[in-house]
C-alpha cells in the first residue's frame, strides 16, 4: 500500500514536466487563439508593439459564415469536407484493393510492397511538385490521349473553376438540421428499443426540435446572407485529392495487409470448406473483421485530409481559390492581410473539426478500456 | 460518463449553427482606427563606423538576383569591414517573404533592412505600427529632397516622415508584343480596350490568343490596367482618396470592361507564372501581354531578344500619358542589431552610382531623376522619359495605392468575380473591401 503511494508520488513527478509543457504549449496556446478570435486585432496598426485588440464576441465567426467578403472561406469549408471524404474513400478503398491482391502472394511481393509503400516517405512539397508537373494543363497526363492519336486533354486539374453539386449557402442550417435530425431520430431509436428512458427523452426533444426548424423556423426566419450564393464540389480539387491518396493508399495498404495476416488461418480455411469462395471470404469475414483497423485509418486519415496545406500550397499555390482549404486561407488572411483575429477564427474552426474526428475515437477506446 | 460525452458532442456540433444565428445582418465593419500621432524617432546620421553582419532580407531571387549582387558588390567596396548577409525568401511579389518578414519582426528579431514596395505596403503594415525610422535626415543630409521626384516622396511617405529609399521604379502598365507577329496577323497595336476588343476578334479567328494572362495576381495587375484605361488618371487617383465611389458607374464600368477583356485571354491562365504568358507571346501563339516592365528584363536578359526589334511596347490600351509606377525600396526598422551598417547600406541603395548598378541589370529605371542613361538598354530610356514628364500614379497589385488588408481582400473580390463574373456585385464587394481597410469612410 505505501509502496503504491510512492510510485503515484513519482510517477506525478516524472509526468509533470512534460504536463506543464502540454498546458502551455498546447491548451494554453489553444485557449489564446479562441480569445484572440473574439477580438478584432488585425484593423489599422495591427502589428504594432502592443496592438489594440478589443473584445468583440463572436462577430468574426459571423462574418465568415455570413458576411459579404468572405465567400471563399464558404466555399473552402465545403471544399475541405469534400477533400476529407474523397481521401478517405479512396485511401481505404484503394490500400484495400492493394491489401488483398498481395495477401494472396504474388511473385516479387516485398518489392510491390516497398513500392506501394514508398510515396509515403516523400514530403508533401516534393509530392505537389511532381504532381503539378503531372496535371499541368498543356502537358502531364493531358497529353496521354495524344499517344492514341486523339487531341491532346483540355481538362485543367488544377485551375478549374467549374463546379458540381450546387447547392444554395442560404440553406446550409436548413441541411445540418436535418443530418442532426437524422442522428437524433437514431438515438430515440436506440433507447426506445433499449428501454433507456433518458436517452429516448433527448433523443424525442432533439430530433423534434431539429425537424421543427427545418420544416418551420428556417423559413419564418431571416436568411443568413441577402442574397442566394451557390457553392459545390470544385472539380479543381480533383488533381490533389489524386496525388493525396497516390501518397497515402500505401499506408492504409499496409495497415490493411497486416490485418489480413493477422486473421487466424482455420478462419480461412474453415469458410473455403464451407464453400465460401475468396470474395465471399474478404466481403463478408476479412473485412468486417479488421473493423477496429478500419476505424484507425479513418481517424488518421481525416486527421491527414485536415492537413493538406503543405500540399495545395506547393501544387496550385495559396491564391488558386479553387484548390482552395481553410488553412490556406487562415495563412493568407493572416499572415498576407495581418487581419490576425479573423485567422484565428478560421483556426478555431478547424480545430473543432479535427475535434469532431477525434472524438469518436475518443469514445472509443474510452470504452474498449472499460 | 456517456451522457455527459453526448451533450458535449451536441454542443460542439451546435456551435457553428450558433455562430451562424449571432447577430443580424448588417456588416459591422470596424473602419480602420487612426493612428493617433506619436514622436516617431528620427534616423541618426552618425551610428560610428560600420562593421559586424548586415543581414538585407529581399525577395530578390532567381532571375533578379544579379542586380542585387551587383548592388552588394558595390556596398562591399565601400565597406568592406561589412559582411553582408543575403537573405532572400522565393516568390513573385514577395508573396511569401513577406510572411516570413513579419513573423520575425513581431518575434522582436527584425532583419537589418528589409525590400518593401513603396507606398502603402510599407506605411499600412509598418509605418502604422510604429516600427520604423523617419529618414527625413538622411534625405536631407544626402540631398535626395531635389534628386528624387516630389510625386514619388510624397507617395513613400505621410505627414510623420519619409520612411524607406525607393532603389528603382517599374512601370505597370505595359504592353508587349512581337512587332513581326503582328505585321503577320495584319494588327497593329491597341490605343484603347474598344479597339482591342476589335482586334481580338480577328486574331481569335486565326487561332491567336489576343492577350495571354497568368496566375492570380496578374489579373489584378490587368484590373489596374483596365481601371486607368477605362477611368483615365483623376478617377483613377479618385478611387483611392476617396473622391470616386467604388459603386459608382464607372467603376462598375470597369470591370464589365475586364469581363469583356476577360473572353479573349487564355483559359488555363491560372496554372501559369508571369513568365509562361510572357512567353506565350513570345511564342507567337499569343498576341499581347499586359504586365510590369520586368517583363522587359525578363526577355532582354533571360531570353536574348533585343529590345525596339526583336519585341517591342506601348502603353496599356487607353493609358498612353501615364504612368503607373511601383518601387522597391529598403527602409530602417526600429532596434536593428546593426545600425551602423544599415544606414551606408540605405546610402547605397540611394546614391546615384548604386540606382545605375542595379537598374540596368534588374530591367527597371532609376528612381533619381539625375541617371545615367546610357547605361540603359532602349526600353530602360524610353521609360525613364515617360517617368520624367508622365502623369504618374500608383499601382494596387503593387502595394502603393492601398494597404495589405485590402490587397488581400481585393485578390478574394477578384476570384469572387472570376467565378460569376458579375459587374455590379464585384463592385459592391469592392466598396464593402474599401470601407472595412479604411480606404474610404463611410
Amino acid at each position: 500500500m505505501v509502496g503504491s503511494k510512492r510510485n503515484s508520488v513519482y510517477s506525478m513527478i516524472v509526468l509533470l514536466p512534460s504536463l506543464i509543457l502540454l498546458l502551455i504549449f498546447v491548451y494554453g496556446f489553444i485557449g489564446n487563439s479562441f480569445y484572440v478570435s473574439l477580438t478584432d486585432w488585425g484593423t489599422g496598426a495591427a502589428l504594432r508593439e502592443n496592438p489594440v485588440k478589443n473584445l468583440i464576441g463572436l462577430e468574426n465567426y459571423r462574418r465568415l459564415f455570413t458576411g459579404a467578403i468572405h465567400e471563399r472561406f464558404r466555399q473552402d469549408l465545403i471544399n475541405a469536407i469534400f477533400y476529407s471524404l474523397f481521401l478517405v474513400a479512396g485511401t481505404l478503398g484503394l490500400g484495400l484493393f492493394l491489401a488483398i491482391m498481395l495477401d494472396k502472394g504474388p511473385k516479387g511481393e516485398n518489392i510491390l510492397r516497398t513500392i506501394f509503400l514508398f510515396p509515403m516517405a516523400l514530403s508533401f512539397v516534393v509530392t505537389g511538385t511532381i504532381w503539378r508537373w503531372i496535371f499541368s494543363p498543356k502537358g502531364g497526363v493531358n497529353l496521354i490521349p495524344t499517344w492514341f492519336g486523339m487531341e491532346r486533354g483540355d481538362f485543367l486539374w488544377l485551375s478549374s473553376r467549374e463546379k458540381v453539386a450546387l447547392f444554395n449557402w442560404q440553406s446550409v442550417p436548413q441541411i445540418i438540421a436535418l443530418i442532426l435530425f437524422v442522428i437524433f431520430a437514431f438515438m430515440l431509436y436506440g433507447g426506445w428499443k433499449n428501454g433507456r428512458r433518458t436517452q429516448t427523452i433527448w433523443g424525442a426533444v432533439l430530433s423534434g426540435l431539429m425537424l421543427f426548424y427545418a420544416a418551420v423556423l428556417h423559413y419564418l426566419l431571416p436568411p443568413i446572407l441577402p442574397y442566394a450564393e451557390f457553392h459545390g464540389f470544385s472539380l479543381a480539387t480533383v488533381g490533389i485529392i489524386i496525388a493525396a491518396v497516390w501518397q497515402y493508399s500505401g499506408y492504409t495498404m499496409a495497415l490493411y495487409l497486416a490485418g489480413l495476416r493477422g486473421l487466424p488461418v482455420a478462419m480461412y480455411e474453415s469458410a473455403k470448406m464451407d464453400g465460401a469462395g475468396d470474395i465471399t471470404y474478404y466481403l463478408k469475414i476479412a473485412i468486417p473483421n479488421m473493423w477496429p483497423i478500419t476505424l484507425s485509418a479513418i481517424i488518421i486519415i481525416s486527421h491527414i485530409s485536415l492537413k493538406l496545406f503543405a500540399l495545395i500550397f506547393s501544387m496550385a499555390g495559396a491564391d488558386n481559390a479553387s484548390t482552395g482549404h481553410p488553412s490556406v486561407l487562415m495563412y493568407l488572411i493572416t499572415f498576407r492581410a495581418n487581419n490576425f483575429a479573423v485567422g484565428a477564427a478560421i483556426s478555431v474552426i478547424l480545430f473543432l473539426m479535427a475535434a469532431l474526428f477525434i472524438i469518436p475515437y475518443l469514445i472509443q477506446s474510452y470504452r474498449a478500456r472499460r | 460518463m456517456k451522457k455527459g460525452l453526448t451533450l458535449m458532442i451536441t454542443l460542439l456540433l451546435l456551435l457553428p449553427m450558433v455562430s451562424v444565428w449571432a447577430g443580424g445582418q448588417q456588416e459591422g465593419a470596424a473602419a480602420a482606427e487612426e493612428t493617433e500621432t506619436v514622436a516617431v524617432p528620427d534616423v541618426e546620421l552618425d551610428y560610428g563606423k560600420p562593421t559586424g553582419d548586415l543581414e538585407i532580407f529581399s525577395w530578390w531571387a532567381g532571375d533578379e538576383a544579379p542586380a542585387l549582387n551587383a548592388l552588394i558588390d558595390l556596398y562591399n567596396d565601400d565597406y568592406p569591414q561589412v559582411e553582408v548577409i543575403n537573405a532572400t525568401v522565393t516568390g513573385g511579389s514577395g508573396v511569401n517573404a513577406k510572411a516570413v518578414l513579419k513573423t520575425r519582426m513581431l518575434g522582436g528579431d527584425p532583419p537589418d533592412s528589409f525590400q518593401v514596395h513603396a507606398g502603402q505596403e510599407l506605411i499600412g503594415t509598418w509605418v502604422a505600427a510604429e516600427r520604423m525610422l523617419d529618414l527625413t535626415p538622411l534625405f536631407e543630409s544626402e540631398g535626395w529632397m531635389d534628386v528624387f521626384p516630389e510625386d514619388l516622396i510624397n507617395l513613400i511617405g505621410t505627414e510623420n516622415g519619409i520612411w524607406s529609399v525607393p532603389v528603382n521604379v517599374h512601370r505597370s502598365n505595359v504592353m508587349w508584343y512581337i512587332p513581326e507577329n503582328l505585321e503577320e496577323w495584319g494588327v497593329e497595336a491597341p490605343q484603347s480596350w474598344d479597339e482591342f476588343l476589335n482586334i481580338a476578334e480577328d486574331l481569335e479567328a486565326q487561332g491567336i490568343t489576343p492577350l495571354s494572362l497568368a496566375t492570380n495576381w496578374t489579373v489584378n495587375h490587368l484590373w489596374e490596367s483596365v481601371a486607368l484605361g477605362v477611368l483615365g488618371a483623376d478617377k483613377y487617383d479618385g478611387l483611392w482618396n476617396g473622391e470616386l465611389s467604388w459603386t459608382s458607374e464607372e467603376a462598375v464600368e470597369v470591370w464589365a470592361t475586364l469581363d469583356e477583356v476577360l473572353e479573349y485571354t487564355n483559359d488555363d491562365f491560372s496554372s501559369l507564372s508571369w513568365q509562361q504568358a510572357t512567353d506565350l507571346v513570345v511564342g507567337g501563339d499569343a498576341a499581347f501581354n499586359i504586365m510590369g516592365d520586368w517583363a522587359a528584363g525578363y526577355m532582354s536578359t533571360t531570353l536574348n531578344l533585343q529590345p525596339g526589334s526583336d519585341y517591342m511596347w506601348a502603353a496599356s490600351p487607353g493609358t498612353d500619358g501615364v504612368f503607373m509606377f511601383l518601387a522597391d525600396s529598403f527602409g530602417f526598422p526600429k532596434g536593428v542589431k546593426n545600425p551602423a551598417a544599415t544606414l551606408a547600406w540605405l546610402k547605397t541603395c540611394g546614391s546615384k552610382e548604386g540606382q545605375d548598378t542595379f537598374n540596368p541589370l534588374k530591367g527597371s529605371i532609376s528612381s533619381r531623376t539625375d541617371s545615367d542613361l546610357s547605361k540603359y538598354n532602349d526600353y530602360s530610356q524610353s521609360a525613364a522619359e515617360d517617368f520624367a514628364d508622365n502623369r504618374i500614379v500608383g499601382s494596387l497589385a503593387h502595394g502603393v495605392t492601398a494597404n495589405e488588408g485590402f490587397m488581400n481582400d481585393f485578390a478574394t473580390v477578384m476570384e469572387m468575380f472570376l467565378n460569376n463574373r458579375n459587374p455590379e456585385q464585384a463592385a459592391n464587394a469592392a466598396q464593402a473591401i474599401a470601407i472595412q481597410n479604411g480606404i474610404v469612410s463611410r
